[in-house]
């Protein structure tokens, strides 16, 4: 919100000058309202192996994150470059593979890769697509700068509480949304039901049939699932209502079966097909992969996609970007040193105190040690961890992390946020929606952000010029 | 729509036209308590029991019938599978699986309901809160079926609904008059006593029919007057006729929409030519207790009708 120097930043300026004339024990108030409106109207997530807290509320924080229209066309174009070369590098390792046969990643790299699926290989899917909904999340780390924290390329989640943050914030404070004027964020769903549509096989009818594929009321993102099939007008599945008839996948109506065109799943590639994948597995079609490769259906996103959104292909990034592009890229990554590598390793081991170290394959705030808040006993167990695995592990500098206040009981505080905005491709185009998730610490001095480590989220405005 | 969504939407409804019939039951029973001496209350809980289907799990653990412990194993005991708060989360679960298929206003409504449920029956109810806990229970209720009067649009999803709230609601209805009936009348001595006649009142009340009844017939309790009302009385919203003549409204317009008819609407068509052609004296003719089963029976028959003709399994 502040500059260095202490001033209040341009894009803050409108929002700090309505907010200073509030009487603060009715923002206090406001925001008890916000969490009785999240609980009633349902907007939760639950905690896998948490009896007692079952579903669980996202802290709702009332301060928005405030981007200018200027900051946010330098941001998409950076997200779309991204993402174009993001969908290149699938295509090009599920085929020719020019970009290892040139040396610029290293074999090693995508041979250990668990993400990487021999069904994809030598097969295109409709349109081209193989990510169709991606999460980039950002951080701000000066004045003009934003840099890639991590690319989201299988299934983002949280757009749902994009818009009903949002919702929320225009229920609480009308006043403020007439005086500043913000990007909406509402026609999300109907860009997605359109990308989606754009995005149907050969097969399809004119008018695609677009279903929601959940693992059911008991996963953690049940809420957005539910949100988003409901917002778009589509269905929304559970593996038990699909089957394979007459070489589409259909889903069990009243009326008989019905075949659907478009499948936005979200359940990982290991459950989606026992026939080819796990086969212990209910959540998915058996069957779907044959349908799939012989242009029956599209999958979004396209199984096979975590290949891009491993923490050791992040650090390569850069050199991705520039193959396919030709460009240089206009995001940055976090510097980021691969302990695969021994000189990083060895500098990694030496200044670790200093440094966030996270698991190659993991996600959600586990399995990472955070330096600068760590015991030396914690340290200590983990480069034994580090030492044992090296490859398994990056490294990253701590002070990547930009801070936006918080409300609490003694008034403003900073925190340390990330940004996650939501971007849709099809063979149409790449749709980057103005806003995203703003994910923030809600612990004094935490730089972990993900919900399910107690963090909570934040309105995000990106404002009209 | 998805026949798992329609199996939802339709238990969903059946679930909390449930809980309100039992809470009252219960209110009914309470109202005895507070009426009558020791022991005709102890014989009204147990009745209430009795009513619900539940009185071998009820003695499984208690000996007697006293008030307090009876609300408790009906409107909250784990022990108890048919416990009402089960029914309202049971509502909600299906409600939560089929959360795109009903507008926000009705989840709203029933994850209120469930919220509040929750807390009211966290600890065990005293008497002194028993008539608030009941009386939610049927307001939140109301609000549920209010919302989806009121927002859900009139298309396959709403007859589902619809259909679930009156198969459950002729089989409450049902139920209470066959069990009341049998188990209020020891003997034929007491009929028209004052004993009988209050035992009647309740009969009425558990269907929240007393006012109706009194209006109509100027105070006068009889028996047969009651049950022709509860039963073939198409203005009063829990008669048997007045369910069965929506129940057909609702498996009609499914027809209609489907462009096809099942085996529910054959059921259905028989049904209602029996309950057409009954009149009060054949009915008494032919044993109340016989007619009563009979039709529980065939109510459950459509039921599952409903189930196999619109794919609710796979």
């Amino acid at each position: 919100m502040r500059q260095a120097d202490g001033s209040i930043r341009p894009a803050y300026r409108d929002y700090v000058s309505w907010l200073d004339e509030q009487d603060p024990a009715l923002m206090r108030r406001k925001s008890r309202e916000a969490e009785q409106f999240f609980r009633r109207t349902g907007i939760t997530f639950n905690v896998y192996g948490d009896d007692d807290a079952e579903e669980r509320l996202i802290p709702f924080d009332m301060v928005p994150r405030i981007i200018t229209g200027g900051e946010w066309r330098r941001l998409s174009r950076g997200i779309e470059q991204r993402v174009r070369a993001l969908n290149a590098f699938m295509h090009d390792l599920y085929h020719r593979q020019e970009i290892l046969r040139s040396g610029r990643i290293p074999l090693s790299l995508f041979k250990s890769n668990v993400a990487w699926l021999p069904q994809m290989v030598g097969f295109t899917p409709p349109g081209g697509v193989y990510t169709h909904i991606v999460g980039i999340d950002l951080v701000r780390t000066g004045p003009n700068e934003f840099m890639v924290l991590e690319d989201n390329a299988r299934t983002p989640s949280g757009v749902s509480y994009m818009l009903e943050n949002r919702e929320t914030m225009m229920a609480m404070f009308p006043e403020l949304f007439a005086k500043i004027h913000v990007q909406p964020v509402s026609d999300y769903p109907r860009r997605l039901a359109k990308s989606l549509a754009a995005c149907a096989p050969d097969a399809a009818s004119d008018k695609p049939v677009v279903a929601v594929l959940t693992p059911g009321i008991y996963n953690s993102a049940y809420f957005e699932h539910a949100f988003l099939a409901d917002q778009m007008g589509a269905e929304l599945v559970e593996g038990s209502d699909l089957r394979v008839v007459d070489g589409r996948v259909q889903m069990r109506t009243t009326a008989g079966f019905q075949p659907i065109d478009v499948l936005y799943r979200r359940v990982d590639d290991d459950f989606l097909d026992p026939l080819t994948f796990n086969p212990q597995s209910m959540l998915g079609v058996p069957g779907i992969m044959d349908v799939y490769r012989s242009g029956g259906i599209t999958i979004a996103n396209a199984p096979g996609t975590g290949i891009a959104d491993d923490k050791a292909i992040y650090s390569f990034m850069p050199e991705i970007v520039e193959f396919y592009t030709g460009e240089k890229p206009l995001l940055p990554n976090v510097p980021t040193w691969r302990c695969a590598e021994a000189d990083s390793l060895a500098y990694v081991l030496d200044n670790i105190a200093e440094l966030v170290v996270k698991e190659v394959h993991g996600s959600g705030g586990y399995g990472m040690l955070i330096g600068p808040t760590s015991s030396s006993r914690e340290i200590a167990k983990f480069k034994d961890k580090l030492k044992a695995r090296p490859d398994n592990y990056i490294a990253q500098p701590t002070l990547a992390l930009s801070t936006v206040p918080i409300f609490t009981k003694a008034g403003l505080a900073p925190r340390h946020v990330d940004l996650r905005p939501f971007v849709l491709v099809s063979p149409n185009g790449v749709d980057i929606t103005p806003g995203g998730l703003t994910r923030v610490a809600l612990k004094k001095g935490s730089l972990v952000v993900n919900s399910s480590q107690g963090g909570g989220t934040k309105d995000s405005w990106v404002l009209e010029d | 729509m998805l026949g798992r969504t329609a199996n939802s939407i339709f238990w969903m409804f059946r679930y909390l036209e449930r809980a309100e019939n039992t809470a009252r039951l219960l209110e009914a029973g309470f109202r005895m308590a507070l009426t009558r001496g020791a022991d005709a209350a102890n014989e009204e809980w147990r009745s209430v029991i009795v009513t619900l289907g539940e009185r071998a799990e009820y003695e499984a653990l208690h000996g007697e019938y006293a008030g307090a412990q009876v609300c408790n194993f009906v409107l909250r005991d784990k022990e108890n599978p048919q416990n009402v708060l089960g029914m309202i989360e049971a509502a909600r679960a299906n409600a939560r699986s089929a959360r795109t298929s009903i507008t926000a206003e009705v989840w709203e409504a029933v994850n209120e309901a469930w919220m509040m449920l929750s807390e009211l029956l966290d600890r065990p109810v005293r008497e002194a809160s028993l008539g608030n806990v009941l009386a939610t229970i049927r307001r939140e209720a109301t609000l549920v079926r209010g919302a989806t009067y009121g927002s859900m649009l009139r298309n396959e999803i709403y007859h589902f609904a619809r259909a679930g709230t009156f198969l459950e609601r002729a089989d409450n209805t049902a139920r209470i008059l066959d069990v009341k009936y049998y188990l209020l009348l020891p003997s034929l001595a007491y009929v028209g006593s004052s004993l009988d006649t209050g035992q009647w009142d309740t009969v009425l009340r558990s269907l929240s029919a007393e006012r109706a009844y009194r209006w109509l017939n100027a105070g006068r309790m009889d028996p047969r007057g009651i049950a022709e009302f509860l039963i073939l009385d198409r203005r009063f919203p829990r008669s048997l006729a007045f369910c069965y003549d929506a129940l057909r409204g609702n498996l009609g317009a499914l027809a209609e929409l489907h462009h096809d008819r099942g085996e529910c609407h054959a059921l259905m068509r028989e049904a209602d030519r029996k309950l057409c052609q009954a009149t009060i004296d054949s009915i008494f003719d032919k044993g109340l207790h016989e007619f009563l089963t009979a039709f529980i029976s065939e109510n459950q028959a459509i039921a599952t009708a409903i189930s196999d003709d619109y794919r609710f399994i796979a």
